[in-house]
Formats: C-alpha cells, sequence, structure tokens
C-alpha cells in the first residue's frame, strides 16, 4: 500500500489535491467536432491526452494545440491509438463547427469536444479541472480554465499533467510511458 | 461599413517578413512584430513583439493601438494553481538594460473587435506607446494559428 502511495505522490500535479477520476467512471456525453456523440466509454483501452480550453483564446489555446501538434508529429505513428482532445469549456460559442474550423489548424489528430453547459460542467468535475467566465466591458467574455494537459493510460488510470509552463522536452517522455 | 473600408486599405498582403524588421524610438529596440491568423474578424487577434531597452532609464509599454481592432489591449496570461487567466495589464515594464518579450504565454496585445479577419501573410501597423520614449509603430506579419514566432535569423528564441 505504501508502495502505491508512492508511485502516486511522484506522478501527480502539484497543486491539484484531488486526481481526475479513471476515465471508465467517467459519465459526460459530448459532440465532437464533426458532430458525432463522444463518450467516455469510447475511449476504453487507448491512451486519453484532453484539454480544456475555447476557441476564443489567442494566446493559451492555440500554444496548447501548437505545442500538442509538435508532439504528435515527433510520435509520429506511435500516437495514431492517442486519443487527443479539446474539451471547450465555452460551449455557449464554440458549436461543432466553430471546433471544426478552430482543430483544422493543427494535427489532425486532434478532436474539438463541446456539448450542452450541463455535460461540459460534468467532464470538468470528472477531470477535476476548473473554468469560469469572465466578463468584460460591452457584453464580451472570456474563459479562465484548467491550463494543463491530463493524460491517462490505455486502461483509463490517469498517468499525469503536462503543466502550461513545464518544460516541453519533459512531454514527449511523459506521453511515450503513457502510451506504453 | 466604414471599419471594413478603412481595413482593406490598412491590412495588405506582405512580401517580406516584417516581423523580422527592427524599429528604434530612442532607447529602445522593438522587432520580431507578429500576430497569428484569425478564424472569422468575430474572434480576438493577439499581438507579440520584443522590446530592447539598451539606455539607462526604465521605460515602460503602457498602450497599444492599431487600425486592425477597435479595442486593443494590453494582458498577461498568468497560470495560478494550474488555471489560467488573463487580465489586462495596465503596462509592461521594460526596464534599463533589459530586454522584454510580449511572447505566447506571457505578456500579449490583445486585438478585441477585429475590424476583419487577420490572415496568414498578411501585415499590418501596431503603434506601441512607451511612458517615456512615445510612440513607435511597428508592422505586424500575420503568421498562421499554429504559428510558435517568427521565422528570423535572429530570433531569440
Ligand atoms: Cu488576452
Amino acid at each position: 500500500m505504501l508502495g502505491v502511495g508512492a508511485y502516486r505522490t511522484r506522478n501527480r500535479p502539484a497543486r491539484s489535491e484531488v486526481l481526475p477520476v479513471p476515465i471508465g467512471q467517467m459519465t459526460w456525453t459530448l459532440t465532437d467536432h464533426q458532430g458525432r456523440l463522444v463518450r467516455p466509454s469510447d475511449w476504453a483501452g487507448r491512451p486519453v491526452m484532453v484539454f480544456f480550453g475555447f476557441t476564443w483564446c489567442p494566446d493559451v489555446c492555440p500554444t496548447t494545440l501548437s505545442d500538442i501538434s509538435l508532439w504528435l508529429e515527433e510520435l509520429g505513428a506511435d500516437a495514431d491509438r492517442l486519443i487527443v482532445a479539446l474539451i471547450s469549456v465555452d460551449p455557449e460559442r464554440d458549436t461543432p463547427d466553430a471546433l471544426a474550423g478552430y482543430v483544422s489548424n493543427f494535427d489532425p489528430r486532434i478532436i474539438g469536444l463541446t456539448g450542452p453547459a450541463d455535460e461540459v460542467a460534468q467532464a470538468a468535475a470528472d477531470f477535476r479541472a476548473t473554468y469560469r467566465r469572465v466578463d468584460k466591458e460591452g457584453g464580451d467574455y472570456t474563459m479562465d480554465h484548467t491550463a494543463g494537459v491530463f493524460l491517462f493510460h490505455p486502461d483509463g488510470r490517469f498517468a499525469s499533467i503536462i503543466d502550461f509552463h513545464e518544460d516541453r522536452r519533459f512531454a514527449v517522455p511523459k506521453l511515450r510511458r503513457t502510451l506504453s | 461599413m466604414k471599419h471594413f473600408l478603412l481595413a482593406t486599405t490598412l491590412i495588405f498582403s506582405a512580401p517580406a517578413a516584417m516581423a523580422c524588421e527592427t524599429v528604434t524610438i530612442g532607447d529602445l529596440t522593438v522587432e520580431h512584430a507578429w500576430s497569428k491568423a484569425t478564424i472569422g474578424a468575430g474572434r480576438p487577434g493577439v499581438f507579440y513583439v520584443e522590446i530592447k531597452n539598451s539606455g539607462t532609464t526604465d521605460d515602460a509599454l503602457v498602450g497599444i493601438t492599431t487600425p486592425a481592432a477597435g479595442m486593443p489591449m494590453l494582458h498577461e496570461t498568468v497560470v495560478q494553481d494550474g488555471i489560467a487567466s488573463m487580465p489586462h495589464a495596465m503596462s509592461v515594464p521594460v526596464p534599463a538594460g533589459q530586454s522584454v518579450q510580449l511572447a505566447p504565454g506571457g505578456y500579449h496585445g490583445m486585438l478585441m473587435e477585429l475590424t476583419t479577419a487577420l490572415k496568414e501573410g498578411d501585415s499590418f501597423p501596431v503603434t506601441l506607446s512607451f511612458e517615456k520614449s512615445g510612440e513607435v509603430t511597428v508592422n505586424v506579419d500575420v503568421l498562421s494559428l499554429r504559428a510558435e514566432g517568427p521565422d528570423c535569423a535572429d530570433a531569440g528564441q
């Protein structure tokens, strides 16, 4: 038991107190950028990489997607079984079509997910991610959101988080460990 | 409609990589000005640049203006407890003898109310206002949404 505890501690994100639940215990239903329904059970047996964002975000989100695209290119065919998903925290503006136009700029293995507000909230709860709408003057708004990239083993167990400001050179080795 | 006409005359296709141009004002050197393509004009654009202060007096970037956007602002991406937010930055310090970067994941110009979509290969001017050195205008290269920075021989990244 001690061994397991030590293992968990080493892999756990520094500032998060609660770990994401295993993919198999998640209960959200979302729609991908091609309009297909996606449930956690669809990802059974495959490694998973998920991050939260929104397409009205000009800085953090495209930067993360650019990084992920570079990692996927470096991994090549080894990443073909990896599920890579951007879950929108702004479903009001991020329709499947809006997501399609956005993800088409990056590695084609990246999918966009959106859905009704309560399903997005369920997904965030399952991943232990948070997001918050921030209103700007003139009726415009932006979203604060968890910036890390979540990794899960093929059996659905949470593996680790790649933090936004983490040295990106460590990302690919981390990913390789998750894929196997 | 007025905005649209203005935009078409001020946003043009760049023959060369303007991001690699260097503009100076007083002790400040401003270079590597770039932006990312946007999907339509509804989503905000972004503005990145490097500023070097080779003088002995601290300065600060206090604002930006551009014909490309109705509401350009300085922002700073902050990741705290794993959560990203981008509050308005009143100014970006440019200390004596130092360089600062408006770069992905940190300070950036947020171009809200774009007059037209920013297309890869286009270019547009941004005027930077400094507390001490005054105003200077740079040409900004629009790179792809995927770009991580301009490809200049001397780019410091
Ligand atoms: Cu911003």
